[in-house]
């Protein structure tokens, strides 16, 4: 027996969205959840002062300039990498085998468990190098591990400004370097932005790599150097949560609510950016 | 040209392309330090044994490393994840893609964002407060900490891959299949059945596959919720152990140059090789269809 293709359809599409809202209801469930159970314990103290009994107590103030540092850290170490991978990915290198190789390292890159990055960061620039676990191990191995996200969103920034920008440009007598300097990467700056913000929000909220690097259970004080320990937002609740016990709730979701907002503000940003940029666009 | 700015731009380009070629080299740096400190594992420690053993006790003495229950323990919570995330996330992209009016469209493409950049430890935490708790009380069990509620959690990091990849795949399938498939008189959920889903497939394949790369990976929200107990095959309402969080959950405490320390390193290898493996079949299936 044939169904009606009209009730069939209905059928289906009813499907599709219940299976759309079982994904869609839960974040939102996420978000409200953490913003209702966390806001009570948001308040002046709790974002500036230093923990006190066991973490029991007192203020988050270390893991969130430890995350910041990081952050930073990281940042700084792959923008300029992953700013330049980009420039010659679209703008020096040929369709080659080798630019193909360079696609598929930057994919394997994109895809290595972020725990396999700890284990990396630990060998190579806790050990190796002999850093120690320090803000610069942890930096640079989040800054590794974001690198895919700024060569990618660079890249398509900078092949979307138009071929003859450059052709008047070199015509104008400037060189390869002049014309990249002034007649693409100029356009190509809320691009590289929205992706680098977005890199910022992935390695704010990543643990893993930082587990063996960087990451201080319980270190009650600012840190002094770019060779010291910090404690971390992301640690700081993994630890809340598991490790501590008789933690009071209200600081372990005060803490994710900050962790979120810091997350989320960065990828509001960031498509704010995009947004703002697509409607000024004039090619 | 004078002759610094000649110099000048040899230099940038020197630079830059020095960059370009930075990602494959930090892709085989990675490899390399992995392998350095797993290697150290096989000195007096048969491969076999490793692969195969059935026990993870590394501590005990003599200790024995074999991953065969870590890897129980991944393949479980990850097919359980799969179970739930591949059905939902490929409607849901369908949904997006086909149905939904743009407004809705729009809205319901920041919301996978949104779960996107949710950090993982978040996931976590929430999964240890809802999920745990209610698996506990509804099954029964002794704790919620088991593999089900790992792949609950997991199902919900690898649904943005999987939406957003096969969105793309089925938003790219060439309009004209589907006014051909209209003029016939198909209606839109034949369409989508019978031309826009086989069109697109290639695309959704690797949808999946890149979902369940980012299962396999994933770490923190996996070791928060499944209860850590390394053992094997027992069901999905009991404690297991992956890859991923023993390497979290021990390396803190090992001493290093132990054996116990280069055998978290050859987890560290296994799962690299892995994602390696997953990452590249997807990429061949998702560009094989181009051609």
């Amino acid at each position: 027996m044939n169904m009606n293709p009209r009730v069939t359809q209905r059928i289906a599409f009813s499907a599709l969205l219940f299976s759309t809202l079982l994904v869609m209801v839960p974040v939102g469930m996420v978000i409200v959840v953490i913003l209702k159970q966390g806001a009570g314990a948001i308040s002046w103290e709790f974002l500036s002062q230093m923990p006190r009994s066991g973490m029991r107590a007192g203020g988050i103030l270390p893991a969130i300039v430890g995350t910041f540092c990081l952050v930073l850290g990281a940042v700084c170490f792959a923008l300029p990498l992953g700013l330049l991978a980009a420039i010659y990915l679209s703008e020096y290198s040929k369709d080659t085998f080798l630019n193909r190789i360079v696609r598929l390292a930057i994919i394997n890159l994109a895809g290595v468990p972020s725990v396999v990055f700890g284990l990396f960061g630990l060998a190579l620039f806790v050990n190796f190098f002999g850093f120690g676990a320090s803000i610069l191990s942890g930096s640079l191995t989040l800054g590794i591990m974001i690198l895919p996200v700024i060569i990618t969103s660079s890249r398509e920034a900078i092949d979307s400004v138009p071929q003859s920008f450059r052709e008047v440009s070199l015509s104008l007598g400037a060189t390869k370097l002049q014309t990249i300097r002034h007649a693409v990467l100029p356009h190509a700056l809320p691009g590289i932005l929205t992706g680098t913000i977005l890199g910022v929000g992935r390695a704010a909220g990543e643990t893993a790599p930082i587990l063996f690097t960087v990451a201080a259970f319980y270190l009650p004080r600012l840190p002094g150097s770019i060779f010291d320990q910090v404690m971390a937002l992301p640690y700081h609740l993994y630890v809340l949560s598991t490790q501590v016990p008789n933690v009071d709730s209200g600081i372990r979701y005060g803490t994710a609510l900050v962790l979120l907002v810091i997350v989320l503000l960065m990828n509001a940003i960031a498509i704010a950016i995009r947004a703002h940029f697509r409607s000024k666009k004039k090619w | 040209m004078p002759a610094w700015k000649k110099i000048r731009e040899f230099v940038a380009e020197a630079a830059v392309k020095a960059s370009g070629l930075a990602s494959i080299f930090i892709v085989a740096l990675i490899f390399y330090f992995l392998l350095r400190e797993g290697i150290g594992l096989f000195q007096a420690y048969r491969l076999p044994d490793f692969l195969a053993g059935k026990n993870w006790y590394p501590i005990s003495d003599p200790p024995e490393f074999g991953i065969l229950p870590l890897i129980f323990g991944t393949l479980l919570v990850t097919l359980g994840a799969a179970a739930i995330s591949v059905p939902l996330g490929v409607a849901a992209a369908i949904y997006i893609a086909e149905v939904a009016p743009s407004r809705l469209k729009e809205f319901l493409k920041s919301g996978v964002e949104l779960l996107a950049a949710i950090p993982s430890v978040v996931l976590g935490f929430i999964g240890m407060v809802t999920v745990v708790p209610w698996i506990k009380t509804a099954f029964g069990v002794p704790t919620g900490l088991t593999a089900l509620a790992g792949s609950v959690i997991l199902a919900f990091m690898a649904m943005p891959t999987i939406v957003s990849i096969a969105e793309d795949a089925i938003h790219s399938v060439p309009k004209n299949y589907k006014e051909g498939a209209y003029a016939l008189g198909a209606t839109k959920w034949q369409t989508i059945y019978r031309v826009v889903i086989p069109a697109a497939s290639s695309g959704i394949v690797a949808a999946v596959m890149l979902g369940i790369g980012r299962v396999v990976g994933e770490t923190m929200a996996v070791m928060m919720v499944t209860g850590n107990s390394a053992s094997m095959w027992r069901g999905i309402l009991f404690p297991v152990r992956t890859l991923t969080a023993t390497v979290a959950a021990e390396m803190g405490e090992t001493v290093q140059g132990s054996e116990h320390y280069f055998a978290l390193f050859a987890i560290g290898v296994a799962l690299f090789l892995m994602t390696f493996v997953i990452n590249m079949t997807a990429d061949m299936v998702l560009h094989r269809k181009r051609k």
